[in-house]
Order: structure tokens, then C-alpha cells, then sequence
């Protein structure tokens, strides 16, 4: 139990995927105007992710190794994500209405997240087992969430600001990014 | 051969992925610490692009165009998986600094954008051509922010020390380096600084022109970097449904 504290800490804080491994960028520039998106973009990928963490685990565990065929790791996962994201929204969309109405849009989005498939890969790289990885997926995707919404926070405050205008726009986003990468870094401690 | 050339221009300097379209964004952060990184990391692209550029040519004829997006991520992480098997092998001291990074081309915005707005349609020399342009264009982006933060963060460059640094117990004078600069913070503040004197520079050329629209102009060039994102994002958006039926 302590361990995998320890893993989701790491994970969700210290390691946190945007602001020190640079993973999710995209949506985290993208769709981070305003707080509703940025917390509906953020749900979505946390659902995605534990799930991706799972699946993307028990197709390692069950079927790659017994063949011996663990090369195939991207390839196979990246399909594997690709599918499981169409396959959520298909299943949401006929049993769960409410939800796919407040997640549907982002869920296509979150295929090109390449924070999905770094969780898949580093997953297997650190060799957790399939629950380990399922700690670290719904981990790392809380991080993603704490940053984005801090930042969509931060970015409705800001436009009340007078930015400089060569500033203006994804700049001053990055800008602020950095300073939380900077605060972020007092986590380090934790560990 | 000329359409060879305006390739290789384009992808270098009128369409290049970092500085202009803006696209792959987490390795151009990730993997810029030092100049050798960006460098081993932008080659590597460099290769997946021209080959899956060229076998997606070949196959444009054949691959139906329903299942095509599918059908161009295995091809890329074929590439992808076949690259990392040499990396590891003949380059371990690359593979084990870009790490993670390397199966992650996969899902790098340009590599697919390529695929699907010129390789898709055009023939296999000037597709191959277009990828070697597209992925030098992305490693001069990638070398020179890995030159700027190697600099300011180590006093190197591609690890040789270019200013001596300063040691405070034998009272040398020198450079002290701003680790800040490898670290993740870094990233953000030289890819902002970058944007910001793009943008400038942007304004300048929109005012020599007496545009009054200059601001607007390059507002909207930054949201353009954003959407293109997005933009890889519809893609799957309109196709993927397709794979299912």
C-alpha cells in the first residue's frame, strides 16, 4: 500500500507529466481557456488513461510476453488506444448519455495525447504489474488535471492583464507554465 | 529535381514544423537539454518522416481510404519500433538519454500531418523529398533551442565547454550557469521567448507594409499554432469512426 502511494505521488505531483515530462502539451495549450473545458478535458483523459493503463497491462502481461514478442509494445499500444478511445465513446454514448454529453467532445482529442501512450510505455518500462500500472495511469492523469485547471485558472485571471503584445497569446501561456513547472518543483520534497 | 529543392526549401524554412506550424511540441521541449539531444532526436525524426513518407506514397493507391489513418500509424510505428531496435543497438548511450521519447514519434503531430496532407496524395520522390525537408526543418529547430539552453544552462555546446565556468573556491572568474535553463522550467521560458520575438518580428514586417492589422495578424498566427494540434485531432475525429464499420 505504501508503495503505490508512493507511485501516485510521484506520479500525480513530483513527476508531474505536463510541467516536467512535457507530455499532453497539446490539449494542455489548447484547451486550457476556460475552466469548464479544461476540467471536462481532465476528466475525460483520467477515465482514459486508468483505462488505456489496464488494457495496455494485461495485453503485456497476457499476450506479449508469453509470445515473446514485447518489439511490438508501440505499435500494438498505440492501436490498442486508438480503439479503446472509440470504443468508450460508443459505450458512453449508448449507456451513459449524461456523461458523454459532458466528455464526448474531448474524447477524440485524447488519441493524439501522447500522455496516454507515455503512461502505456513507462508503465512497461518500469515493469509495475497491471494494478501497479493502473495506480500510476489514474496518477499521472490527476496530475494532468491539477496542472490544466491551475493553468485555465491562471489564463481567465490573465485576461484582465496588459500583456506585452509580442507576448500575447501562446507565449505568455508558456511563460506561465514555466512558473508552475518552478512551484512544482517544492514537490520534489515529498518523496 | 527542382521539385526536389522547393521540397527541401519548404519544409526548412517556409513551413518549418517548430518554428512556423509549431507542431510536435513534447519532444521540442522534452529532449532539448543539450544541442546532442536535440540533434539525435531531430535525425531520428528526420528518418521516420522520409521513409514513412515514402512507403505511405507507394501505398497511396492501395490503402483504402476509409482505414487510412489507422493504416498510416502502423506504417510510422513500424518505422518507429524499427529505429528504436538500431538506436539501442549501435547508439545506447542516445537511446537511454531520449528514453521514453523515442516510441513516442509515433504519436508526433508532424510525422501523421505529413502523411495525410502530402505523402497521401503526391508521388514517391517528392514525398520522400518533402519528409527529408520537413524532418531537417524540425532538427535545426530542435538543435538550435538545445545550442540556446546548453548554453545558457552549462556554458557548452554539443558538450565541449564553450565559456569557462566560474569556481568560487579557487576564486576563477567565469561563467555561472543557470541550471534553470535544463531543467523543465527552462523549456517553457526559451520556447516562450522564442514565440514572443516571432511574433515581434512578425509585427515589424506587418508595420514596414503599414498594415494596420498587425496585431491581429499575429494573434491569429499563435492560435494557428494551437489549433494545428487540434487539427491532428479531427483527423481522427472524422476517420476513426469509419475503422469501426
Amino acid at each position: 500500500m505504501k508503495e503505490l502511494l508512493i507511485i501516485a505521488v510521484g506520479s500525480a505531483l513530483v513527476n508531474n507529466v505536463v510541467l516536467s515530462q512535457f507530455l499532453g502539451l497539446c490539449p494542455f495549450l489548447g484547451v486550457s481557456k476556460k475552466m469548464n473545458t479544461a476540467a471536462g478535458m481532465g476528466t475525460a483523459v483520467i477515465f482514459v488513461m486508468t483505462l488505456a493503463s489496464a488494457v495496455t497491462g494485461a495485453i503485456y502481461q497476457y499476450l506479449l510476453k508469453p509470445f515473446d514478442v514485447t518489439y511490438l509494445q508501440t505499435i500494438v499500444f498505440i492501436l490498442i488506444i486508438a480503439a479503446l478511445v472509440q470504443f468508450v465513446e460508443m459505450i458512453l454514448k449508448k449507456y451513459l448519455p449524461p456523461l458523454y454529453k459532458s466528455l464526448g467532445v474531448y474524447l477524440p482529442l485524447i488519441t493524439t495525447n501522447c500522455a496516454v501512450l507515455g503512461v502505456a510505455l513507462n508503465n512497461v518500462k518500469k515493469s509495475y504489474d497491471m494494478g501497479t500500472g493502473v495506480v500510476n495511469g489514474f496518477a499521472t492523469a490527476l496530475g494532468f488535471t491539477i496542472a490544466i485547471v491551475i493553468i485555465a485558472g491562471l489564463r481567465e485571471r490573465m485576461e484582465y492583464n496588459d500583456v506585452p503584445k509580442p507576448f500575447q497569446g501562446t507565449p505568455i501561456v508558456l511563460v506561465t507554465a514555466g512558473l508552475m513547472a518552478i512551484a512544482f518543483f517544492g514537490f520534489s520534497g515529498l518523496l | 529535381m527542382n521539385k526536389a529543392m522547393e521540397r527541401l526549401s519548404n519544409g526548412i524554412i517556409k513551413e518549418n514544423p517548430t518554428f512556423v506550424m509549431m507542431l510536435g511540441m513534447c519532444p521540442t521541449l522534452a529532449v532539448t537539454t543539450s544541442a546532442t539531444n536535440g540533434l539525435g532526436m531531430g535525425l531520428t525524426t528526420t528518418v521516420v518522416l522520409a521513409m514513412s513518407n515514402l512507403l505511405i506514397s507507394l501505398l497511396r493507391n492501395i490503402i483504402p481510404d476509409r482505414v487510412r489513418i489507422p493504416a498510416f500509424i502502423v506504417v510510422i510505428a513500424t518505422f518507429v519500433t524499427i529505429l528504436e531496435l538500431l538506436l539501442e543497438g549501435y547508439l545506447p548511450s542516445l537511446y537511454t538519454s531520449l528514453g521514453i521519447y523515442i516510441p513516442l514519434i509515433v504519436v508526433n503531430c508532424i510525422i501523421l500531418g505529413r502523411a495525410e496532407a502530402y505523402a497521401s496524395k503526391h508521388a514517391m520522390l517528392p514525398s520522400l523529398f518533402d519528409g527529408i525537408g520537413m524532418g531537417l526543418g524540425f532538427t535545426i529547430g530542435l538543435t538550435s533551442i538545445g545550442i540556446f539552453r546548453e548554453i545558457l544552462g552549462a556554458g557548452q555546446i554539443f558538450g565541449y565547454q564553450l565559456i569557462p565556468l566560474a569556481d568560487a573556491a579557487k576564486k576563477i572568474p567565469g561563467y555561472t550557469p543557470a541550471s534553470i535553463f535544463i531543467l523543465a522550467p527552462g523549456a517553457f521560458f526559451v520556447l516562450a521567448g522564442l514565440t514572443a520575438m516571432q511574433n515581434q518580428a512578425k509585427m515589424n514586417a506587418a508595420k514596414k507594409e503599414k498594415k494596420t492589422n498587425a496585431m491581429s495578424n499575429a494573434e491569429a498566427d499563435c492560435q494557428g499554432g494551437c489549433g494545428s494540434c487540434g487539427g491532428c485531432g479531427t483527423t481522427f475525429v472524422e476517420s476513426d469512426p469509419e475503422v469501426k464499420e
